[in-house]
């Protein structure tokens, strides 16, 4: 008997695979006296050997999938383990003091933890979770508690977790994770955003995968309608691989608009462009026919690693996005760092409302430094492309100014030391604080575009926290408020002769395109996966004609209303 | 016994990556390699000794090698401290 779960479907696709669960495990530690010196101490260079074995297998994986530089980490955690003075203090705890060697080396290595977690360095300090990591490792296999992480997985297999991480997520191996599912998140959460950007099927927000008794049986990903079909039956395997080759087939046939610009039913041209987290994902924007980049998100360059990016690395992933994008247009967004993002190795304090805190370009005017560096390594690749530069979380005009100030400040200090700077350098704003949307008059005089940021948008206006199940119910796309304050953006945007764009998840929505297109979006940038669905949705509204049913959508009470109205009026892309 | 003073150029000091190669660099030797900084000493074959001394940018630091091939070590450990761009 299979057994059959709803969830969210995050990303589109069907995938048919073992599961594989994803756990992390909390780890027990008696300390028990021993007689066998010799057989403790055979235990536990056993323990050692196996994760290291486990480490050089993550190090190349890491190394083949995500390139050397994130690779080296676990080349150190590879030397941890060959540490003589890690190694022989425990075996001398073991010999001397006759305790079992889990107890003994977690005494040692929470002694290494708290030796660097107490160094007056931020970079030291982080060092800790290195030891930690590893000694976790070994722990658990002494304990023999099974113990996963992504990069160690070699065969094809669904992943089942609680929730993934950012760096989870950039862990998981394209070939061999042929989708996932997890218990908590939505929509916009990290990893759906990264499933679509990666294009493996995902399910979200399922509450109870991992309580499931699924480990090693088959599992069904339906991306399409959001299901898992856990411990697939013969029938459902073959069903859902007719599914499987049915999406493939309408894929080849929008494959075919690939080279093809957007036109609307009536003749107009709109810009489709991606939102992007790393200089590899712009394979998948020119496969997809994007024409351009909507969003580079820069905190993945900040994340999964220990240390700020230096200026230098900086600059090579922007020049690789430009050159890449070979003079397209390319909304590099600068740091946006705090709400659900952290950066643990900035040390910043715990907060009631992360959301509503210190982060993005709140953080970026106060560490000034980080900004700077950031601000050069954009400025020194603008050359290499057609380069805009996008601030997020602006509330006010002051922070615009101060952050454009700033932008103009570092361009004077890198012509002054000669470095070749583009001249025609777009410096625009996200708007997902509803307080820019009712300013929008007055920041489009300031600002050369707007490129609206829905999933925030959303919960700033509904004051409804997107990663709280309780009230997901209040993310509402479609809510007529939302479309208002879209309104405003774009009118506000056009009156003064700049463009405005959506960055947001909503502008690859089958219901909203229709709706964003009417009110008279210039440019929509989504998932890569979404654009060419979006392009044949295109060709079959006509721009005129939904203009036309503005004004009575906007007047619609409801969320459902809305959606009801798009569906029964204008053409959705079957997906 | 040989010795070498090195003066640190690299941008963000002796990080993770670079740290790796000399660790595995001086492992090769069976003589004793350690690393001065700031009036400290650490063993060069462990990579926690190492990060635990954080050596930043401009630090002036000494490699000391004891033992049957202190020699070769010093020259290998030289060949390490170049290639990766830690310092002279």
């Amino acid at each position: 008997m299979s057994k059959q779960l709803t969830g969210i479907g995050a990303s589109a696709g069907i995938a048919i695979a073992k599961a594989f669960v994803l756990e992390n495990p909390a780890l027990e530690i008696e300390e028990k006296s021993i007689n066998d010196v010799d057989a403790e101490l055979d235990r536990f260079n056993g323990a050692v050997s196996i994760a290291k074995e486990e480490l050089e297998a993550i190090k190349n994986h890491a190394n083949e999938q995500l390139g050397e530089d994130k690779a080296a980490i676990f080349a150190a955690h590879l030397l941890v383990l060959s540490d003589p003075e890690l190694l022989n203090a425990v075996k001398d705890k073991v010999t001397n003091e006759k305790v079992n060697a889990e107890s003994a080396m977690n005494e040692v290595s929470n002694m290494f933890i708290s030796m660097f977690e107490n160094m007056d360095n931020e970079y030291m300090k982080e060092r800790a979770a290195d030891i930690r990591d590893v000694s976790k490792r070994v722990l658990a296999h002494l304990l023999g508690v099974t113990f996963t992480t992504p990069a160690s997985i070699t065969e094809e297999v669904i992943v089942l977790a609680e929730d993934l991480t950012p760096s989870d997520t950039a862990q998981l191996n394209k070939q061999y994770v042929k989708g996932f599912a997890t218990d908590i998140g939505g929509r916009t959460s990290h990893s759906a955003i990264m499933a679509r950007s990666m294009e493996i099927p995902a399910v979200v927000g399922t509450k109870t995968v991992t309580s499931e008794e699924i480990e090693g049986k088959t599992v069904i990903i339906d991306g399409i309608d959001g299901k898992v079909i856990i411990g697939a039956t013969d029938e459902e395997v073959a069903s859902y691989t007719k599914k499987q080759e049915e999406y493939e087939t309408k894929k080849q046939e929008w494959a075919k608009l690939v080279n093809d610009a957007t036109t609307t039913k009536d003749g107009k041209h709109v810009e489709l462009a991606a939102n992007i987290g790393t200089p590899e994902d712009v394979k998948g924007v020119l496969e997809n026919g994007g024409e351009g980049v909507g969003l580079y998100r820069t905190e993945f360059l900040y994340m999964g690693r220990n240390e700020l990016p230096t200026e230098e690395e900086q600059f090579k992933a922007y020049k690789e996005v430009l050159e890449k994008m070979d003079g397209k247009p390319v909304v590099i967004r600068t740091l946006d760092i705090g709400g659900d993002k952290e950066l643990p190795y900035l040390n910043l304090p715990k907060e009631m409302n992360p959301f509503l805190g210190f982060r993005a370009i709140r953080l970026c005017l106060e560490e000034t430094e980080i900004f700077r560096t950031q601000l050069r390594a954009l400025l020194r690749a603008s050359v290499y492309g057609n380069l805009k530069v996008m601030f997020p979380m602006i509330a006010s005009v002051d922070e615009f100014r101060q952050a454009k100030t700033m932008l103009l400040d570092v361009k004077e200090e890198l012509t002054g030391e000669g470095v070749d700077v583009s001249d025609s350098i777009e410096i625009g704003m996200m708007v997902e604080i509803p307080a820019t949307a009712a300013m929008a008059d007055v920041f489009a005089k300031e600002v050369d575009f707007f490129s609206v940021g829905t999933n925030d948008l959303i919960q700033y206006t509904m004051a409804a926290d997107r990663m709280n199940e309780k009230v997901s119910y209040l993310y509402q796309p479609y809510n007529p408020a939302i479309l208002r304050l879209v309104k405003m953006v774009i009118d506000a945007a056009h009156k003064e002769g700049k463009w405005a764009g959506m960055c947001g998840e909503m502008a690859g929505d089958q219901i909203a395109i229709p709706i964003l297109l009417g009110l008279g979006l210039d440019e929509f940038s989504m998932s890569a996966t979404s654009i060419l669905p979006a392009r044949s949705q295109m060709t079959k509204l006509s721009k005129e004609e939904i203009s036309s049913h503005i004004d009575h959508i906007l007047s619609l009470a409801t969320n459902q209303e809305v959606v009801d109205y798009v569906q029964e009026h204008f053409a959705t892309e079957e997906l | 016994m040989a010795e070498k003073n090195f003066t640190v150029t690299s941008e963000s000091g002796i990080h993770a990556r670079p740290a790796t190669a000399l660790v595995n660099k001086a492992g090769q030797y069976s003589s004793d390699v350690t690393l001065e900084y700031n009036g400290k000493s650490v063993n060069l074959k462990s990579i926690m000794g190492v990060m635990s001394l954080g050596i930043q940018q401009n630090s002036e630091i000494t490699i000391k090698a004891e033992g049957s091939d202190a020699d070769e070590a010093i020259s290998g450990l030289t060949e390490v401290m170049d290639s990766e761009g830690l310092g002279n």
